[in-house]
C-alpha cells in the first residue's frame, strides 16, 4: 500500500510536470489553431539562456548574488523569449495566415530545428545547471500510518505547487482580462475577430510570447531536475500525448491529462512493466492515448470536431 | 529548342496514357537510368558509393513510400522510421531463423510485415486525422523502438543488442562490393518506382488522392475512405518497409534500434516537403537534397569560417545543419509550397514555351 501510494503520488507529480509542457502547446493551438511542435525547442532554449546568463551576469556586473543573478538571468531569458515570439510571428506566421493545419505544423516543426540550432550555437551544447534554490532532500510523509512512510521529493512538491498556480494565473488572464478575451475571440473565429478591431498580429505575438513564458518557467524546473542538456527538447515529445488525451482546446484538460499519463506511466512502469522487460514509459502515454482517441477521437475534453463538405 | 512536342501526334490511347508522353521526357529517362546504371558505376569511387549514391538510393525508395501516404493519401505519419526498423528486423529474423531463405525473399517478407504493422497502426486513420493522427503514428514510432530494444527475441538474442547480416548474395552472385550494393539498390528503387507512379495514376491513385483533398467529399461520392485509407497505409509502409531493409542490409550491414529513431521519421519527412508532396520526382529531389547538405556543408562551413577567421567545430556544423534545416524547410512551405518537385516541372514549362513566355 505504501509503495502503491509512492508510486501514485510521483506519478501526480511527474504529471503535473509534463501538463506544464503541454499548456504551452494547448495556449499556442487554443489562440491560433497552430500546433506548436517547437515547445519543446522554446523549453530548451529558454532553460539554456536561463543557465547560461545566470553564470554570466554576475560576471559582467562583476556581483556575487546568486538570487539578483537568478532573477536578472529569467528577465533576460523572458525578453529573449518575446523577440522569438515577435520574429516568429514576423518571419513565419505572418506568411502562412490561411493555410492548413498540417502545413502550420510543419512550419513549426522548422522553427524547432532552427531553434535546437541556434539555442546551442548561442549558448554552448555541454550540460549545464540551474540552480534557482529549490530543496532536493526528500522528505517523508504519514509515518505513523504505514511502514517507513511515503518518500516524497520535496523538489517535485516544489514544482508541482509552481506548475499549479501558473495554472490558476493563465487561467485567470484567459477569463479575466480584455487581452485574454481577445485571445478567446480569436481563437474562436479569425475573421470575425479581426472585423470587430482585434490586431490579429499582436495577438500572436502576445500567445506565443505567453508560451514563451510557460516553456520558460517548465525549462527552469525541468532544468534544474534534470541539468540543462539537448534532451530537454524531447520533453516535449512526453508532452505531446498529454494534450492529445486531454484536447487541444482545453487548458483543464491539459491539466487532467497530464495527470493520468503521470500517473499511468509510473504505475505501468512498476507492475506491468517489470513483466515484459521495462522501459515501458516511453510509449505508455503514446499507446493509451491512441485507445482514447479511437473512443472519443477529440480527445477527453476537446471541442467535437464537426465536419463538413 | 529541343524540348519541344511539335510534330509528336497521338493516335491511340495507349500513347496519350503512357506515363511520360513527350518523346523527349522518355529519352531523357531512359539515358538517365542508363547513365545510372552504367556511368555511375564507372566513374565513382567507394567514398561516393558509400556516403552519398547507395544512402540516397535507399532513402529515395522510403521517401517515396512516405510520399504515397502523405503526399497523395494526406495522412500524415511521424512514424516512418518504425516502419522501416519493421522491415529491417523482420527481413533480419526471416534471414537467420530460416535456413537458405534468399535475400529478395527476405527483404519482400520484411516489407509484408511492415505493411501489417503499419495497417494495425492505420486503423486509428479511420477515425481522427491531422494533428491527432501525426500523434497517434508517433505511438507506432515509440512503441517500436521501445519493442526492439527490449524484446530480445527481435534481435535473436544478441548480447549487444544489435544484429548484422554477412555475405548478402542473390542468384548466386555476392553483393559485398560498393558496386553491386549499389546495382542491387538501384534495381529496386527503378522497379518500385516505377510500380508507384503507375498505381498513383491508377484508379486507386485518384481514390487517395480525393481523400487527401477532402474525404467527406470523397465518401459521399462513393469512395470508401477505410479501404482508401488502409491501402495507402498497407502500399507505403510496404514500400517504407523494404527501404529499411535495404538500409539495414545493405547500407549499414549492423545495426541497433537508434539507426531508425524518430529523428529518421523527420528527416524522411522533410525530404518529401523540400521534394513535394504529392510527386514521385520530388521524392528523389528531396532525398537528393536531405543527404547532400550535411555533406556539402561540412566541406563549404569550415571553409567559410578559415575565411573570416573563425574556426568552426564539428559541433557547431551540427547547430549549423539544424538551423539551416529548420531554416530551408520554413523557406520551402512559404515560397514553395510545392517543392522542388513544383520548380523542376516550372522549369520545364518554360522550356517547352521557350522563346515566348507564355
Amino acid at each position: 500500500m505504501g509503495s502503491f501510494l509512492e508510486t501514485l503520488l510521483g506519478g501526480l507529480m511527474t504529471g503535473m510536470l509534463y501538463s506544464l509542457v503541454a499548456l504551452g502547446f494547448v495556449l499556442i493551438y487554443k489562440a491560433s489553431g497552430v500546433f506548436n511542435f517547437a515547445q519543446g525547442a522554446m523549453v530548451l532554449s529558454a532553460a539554456l539562456a536561463m543557465a547560461r546568463f545566470s553564470e554570466w551576469i554576475p560576471e559582467w556586473l562583476g556581483f556575487d548574488n546568486k538570487v539578483l543573478a537568478n532573477v536578472l538571468a529569467f528577465c533576460l531569458a523572458m525578453v529573449m523569449m518575446v523577440m522569438a515570439a515577435w520574429l516568429i510571428e514576423r518571419l513565419v506566421l505572418s506568411k502562412l495566415v490561411n493555410q492548413e493545419g498540417i502545413t502550420l505544423l510543419m512550419a513549426t516543426l522548422g522553427i524547432a530545428y532552427f531553434m535546437d540550432g541556434s539555442g546551442q550555437t548561442l549558448f554552448g551544447s555541454d550540460i549545464y545547471k540551474i540552480d534557482v534554490g529549490l530543496p532536493k532532500d526528500p522528505i517523508f510523509l504519514f509515518e505513523n500510518v504505514f511502514q517507513g512512510g511515503i518518500l516524497v521529493n520535496k523538489e517535485d512538491l516544489y514544482a508541482a505547487a509552481i506548475a499549479a498556480a501558473l495554472v490558476a494565473l493563465l487561467s485567470l488572464f484567459f477569463q479575466k482580462t480584455a487581452t485574454g478575451r481577445a485571445l478567446r475571440a480569436v481563437a474562436d473565429d479569425h475573421q470575425a475577430a479581426q472585423s470587430i478591431g482585434i490586431p490579429l498580429n499582436r495577438i500572436w505575438v502576445i500567445v506565443w510570447s505567453v508560451a514563451g513564458f510557460v516553456a520558460l518557467v517548465a525549462g527552469v524546473i525541468w532544468g534544474s531536475k534534470l541539468g540543462v542538456q539537448f534532451s530537454l527538447s524531447l520533453v516535449a515529445l512526453k508532452a505531446l500525448p498529454v494534450v492529445i488525451l486531454g484536447g487541444l482546446t482545453s487548458v483543464p484538460g491539459a491539466i487532467i491529462g497530464g495527470l493520468i499519463i503521470g500517473v499511468g506511466e509510473k504505475l505501468s512502469e512498476v507492475y506491468i512493466g517489470s513483466q515484459i522487460g521495462g522501459g515501458i514509459e516511453i510509449w505508455f502515454g503514446y499507446v493509451l492515448v491512441l485507445f482514447v482517441l479511437l473512443v472519443r477521437p477529440q480527445g477527453l475534453f476537446g471541442e467535437k470536431i464537426i465536419d463538413r463538405v | 529548342m529541343l524540348y519541344r512536342e511539335n510534330g509528336q501526334f497521338k493516335t491511340t490511347y495507349r500513347s496519350d496514357q503512357q506515363v511520360f508522353p513527350i518523346a523527349q521526357d522518355r529519352i531523357a529517362i531512359w539515358l538517365l537510368v542508363a547513365f545510372a546504371a552504367i556511368g555511375v558505376p564507372l566513374l565513382a569511387d567507394e567514398y561516393l558509393f558509400r556516403a552519398i549514391f547507395i544512402p540516397f538510393l535507399i532513402l529515395s525508395l522510403a521517401a517515396l513510400g512516405l510520399n504515397i501516404l502523405v503526399g497523395y493519401c494526406g495522412q500524415i505519419s511521424l512514424g516512418t522510421g518504425a516502419f522501416m526498423a519493421v522491415g529491417a528486423y523482420a527481413a533480419y529474423n526471416f534471414m537467420v531463423r530460416i535456413d537458405g531463405m534468399p535475400l529478395l525473399a527476405a527483404l519482400l517478407l520484411g516489407g509484408v510485415c511492415a505493411t501489417v504493422v503499419g495497417v494495425l497502426f492505420g486503423i486509428p486513420s479511420l477515425r481522427i486525422k491531422g494533428l491527432y493522427l501525426a500523434v497517434a503514428t508517433l505511438a507506432a514510432q515509440f512503441f517500436v523502438d521501445w519493442a526492439f530494444l527490449r524484446i530480445k527475441w527481435f534481435t535473436n538474442y544478441s548480447a549487444s543488442g544489435s544484429v548484422s547480416v554477412a555475405n548478402l548474395s542473390i542468384f548466386g552472385i555476392p553483393i559485398n562490393t560498393p558496386h553491386a550494393k549499389y546495382l542491387f539498390c538501384l534495381a529496386f528503387l527503378v522497379v518500385f518506382a516505377m510500380a508507384a507512379k503507375n498505381l498513383v495514376r491508377s484508379h486507386i491513385g485518384r481514390e487517395w488522392m480525393a481523400i487527401r483533398d477532402m474525404d467527406v467529399a470523397a465518401a459521399v461520392i462513393g469512395i470508401r475512405p477505410v479501404y482508401a485509407k488502409l491501402s495507402a497505409f498497407a502500399v507505403s509502409s510496404f514500400i517504407v518497409g523494404v527501404a529499411g531493409a535495404l538500409w539495414g542490409f545493405v547500407h549499414l550491414g549492423s545495426w541497433e534500434p537508434a539507426a531508425f529513431s524518430i529523428d529518421r521519421s523527420f528527416q524522411l519527412l522533410f525530404m518529401i516537403i523540400i521534394g513535394g508532396l504529392g510527386s514521385i520526382m520530388g521524392s528523389f529531389f528531396g532525398a537528393a537534397f536531405i543527404v547532400v547538405l550535411p555533406i556539402f556543408l561540412n566541406q563549404v562551413l569550415p571553409a567559410l569560417g578559415h575565411l573570416v577567421g573563425v574556426t568552426i567545430d564539428t559541433a557547431m556544423i551540427a547547430h549549423a545543419e539544424l538551423m539551416i534545416f529548420g531554416a530551408l524547410i520554413v523557406f520551402f512551405l512559404i515560397v514553395e509550397p510545392h517543392g522542388l518537385a513544383r520548380l523542376w516541372s516550372i522549369g520545364k514549362e518554360k522550356m517547352r514555351l521557350w522563346p515566348f513566355p507564355h
